[in-house]
């Protein structure tokens, strides 16, 4: 589906990912761990066309994208949900809905019925669809961003840390979304540092640390190796 | 009674003027974060519009619509050259060249045109008078009035009601974020520029169809109106624009009315001192906007 090799992401003279290389197949769920500033957020940007890279290819389906622009990405099939969020604030919920459909706004009735979907799905937002979207909680927000994401019929969705700073149980309904999502056959790349949770879902894992790939393996492999506490903590 | 009805007419119609003068200057720095310096002269090249067609045998609405329309060429053309070359590259590059091509359009009056005034054509409702509640006033104040509540409805409903319009206002928060949802950077901050100029071109007609004529310097004074209401009303807000218009244009016509005759040609510093006052109160202005504010 998707193949990362050799990529480098640099901000100035700081090379935030080197030489990373990674695929993700069809219907896979591959979780990226790894503590701050292991570069695992700037390696999803820069799949999603929000940064260029400096060094490395990008293959989606069999051709080359590297360089392409973040609205060419998503009209290929690439949805990403960042870290940060990013509701519109001043928009309301099913406005936020409405533009994530944005690539397919003249498929009216396809949209309204996918509109539908992520209501039953997350009912939540279904209450609030009036309510400008930044006075909705945190959790609240980022279950419109994985909606609205979802809302462009992606073939792949890139998740940056969609656990952060949320409530354990608010966490536990994420991640039920998140197997929810994967078993409609769609591609997932979760990137994560609640390792033991994203290794419980994910069918193969990978282990950043300074902006290298330090090990991968299926995701059953990487919770058994007793060295994750010493990547995390960069001994 | 009378003198309230007199007031009320003058500060609307230079309220509405102000605040559509302010929304064209906003939208594009709500999603750019740049100020166009270059603003002022879309009015100045709506006035040579009007003056080059003036003569012609076209009724005056056509010609309006051929110098509105030349107004927004010239947005969209600011766009293409002043911001997009250098865009991505830093603030003060976008800062220089608006000044260049706002200097560059100036100066092309100056050849090729003149440096005197010219005279623009008017349609003959603009000096019409008429009396309502004893007040006789000019039919052009209360068609700036019309004008304006028009604009303003149709602003507000397509920032609301299009995708183009929700696409904008999600742009002016988080920019990168709409793109990685396909809405394409070029249309958004193209159309941005095209509402500038649209607004601007209007404003123009009313404006200067006060004045009767056009100079190349004629779009300072535009410019500053327009800067200094989006500064008291919140750089980063629609609503702070209209509010931030409004507000100038009530400052400006009390003035008008209170002053006395020898200091009423000071009336600008009294006006700024006063928006010092209010930024000192509110140095964000008045209204805050969206949180959130990166460049892009």
């Amino acid at each position: 589906m998707i193949e990362v090799s050799g990529l480098e992401v640099r901000y100035g003279a700081v090379r935030a990912v080197r030489n990373v290389s990674l695929h993700v197949g069809q219907g896979e769920l591959v979780t990226v761990l790894g503590a701050n500033g292991a570069g695992k957020s700037s390696l999803l940007l820069a799949i999603a066309g929000a940064l260029t890279p400096s060094r490395g290819t990008l293959h989606l389906a069999k051709k080359d994208v590297t360089g392409y622009s973040p609205e060419r990405m998503v009209r290929l099939g690439v949805a990403m949900v960042p870290e940060t969020r990013d509701v519109f604030p001043d928009l309301t919920v099913s406005e936020n809905l409405r533009l994530g459909a944005y690539i397919r706004r003249a498929q009216t009735s396809a949209v309204n019925a996918d509109l539908q979907r992520m209501y039953t799905l997350f009912p939540l937002l279904k209450e609030r669809q009036q309510q400008a979207a930044g006075t909705l909680s945190g959790g609240e927000q980022q279950m419109l961003v994985i909606a609205r994401a979802m809302m462009c019929d992606p073939k792949i969705l890139l998740l940056d840390e969609p656990s952060l700073g949320l409530a354990p149980t608010i966490v536990n309904q994420i991640f039920e979304m998140i197997v929810e999502l994967k078993a409609t056959g769609i591609s997932i790349l979760l990137v994560e540092q609640n390792a033991t949770k994203a290794l419980q879902i994910a069918d193969r894992a990978y282990v950043m640390r300074l902006g290298e790939i330090a090990a991968q393996d299926s995701a059953a492999a990487i919770a058994e190796a007793s060295d994750l506490r010493a990547m995390y903590l960069g001994g | 009674m009378v003198e309230l009805i007199q007031f009320g007419i003058d500060f609307l119609s230079l309220g509405g003027a102000y605040a559509l003068m302010a929304l064209g200057l906003v939208i594009v720095y709500g999603i750019l974060r740049l100020v166009n310096f270059a603003y002022g002269e879309l009015i100045m090249v709506t006035g040579y519009a009007l003056y080059l067609v003036n003569g012609t045998a076209l009724p005056w609405l056509v010609m309006a619509a051929f110098a509105v329309f030349i107004a927004v060429l010239t947005g969209i053309a600011t766009d293409y050259v002043a911001f997009r070359p250098v865009r991505a590259k830093s603030v003060t590059a976008v800062l220089i060249t608006s000044f260049a091509f706002s200097t560059l359009l100036q100066n092309a009056a100056l050849l090729f045109i003149s440096p005197r005034p010219r005279n623009i054509p008017l349609p003959d409702i603009f000096s019409r008078t008429v009396e309502i509640g004893g007040v006789i006033t000019p039919v052009r104040n209360l068609l700036t009035i019309a004008m304006s509540v028009i604009m303003l409805a149709l602003f507000a409903w397509l920032m609301r009601r299009t995708v183009i319009g929700i696409a904008m206002r999600a742009a002016a928060t988080h920019f990168t974020m709409a793109r990685m949802l396909g809405v394409p950077a070029n249309l958004i901050i193209s159309s941005a520029f095209a509402i500038s100029g649209l607004l601007a071109g209007i404003v123009a007609l009313f404006w200067l169809g006060r004045i009767g004529s056009v100079v190349p310097g004629i779009g300072l004074q535009p410019l500053l109106v327009a800067f200094i209401a989006t500064v008291i009303g919140g750089m980063r807000s629609l609503q702070g624009a209209v509010l931030g218009g409004f507000l100038l244009a009530f400052i400006d016509t009390s003035l008008n009315y209170s002053l006395p005759q020898d200091l009423l040609k000071f009336r600008d510093a009294f006006t700024f001192s006063l928006v010092i006052l209010i930024l000192l109160w509110r140095p964000e202005g008045l209204l805050k906007g969206p949180a959130s504010g990166q460049r892009t």
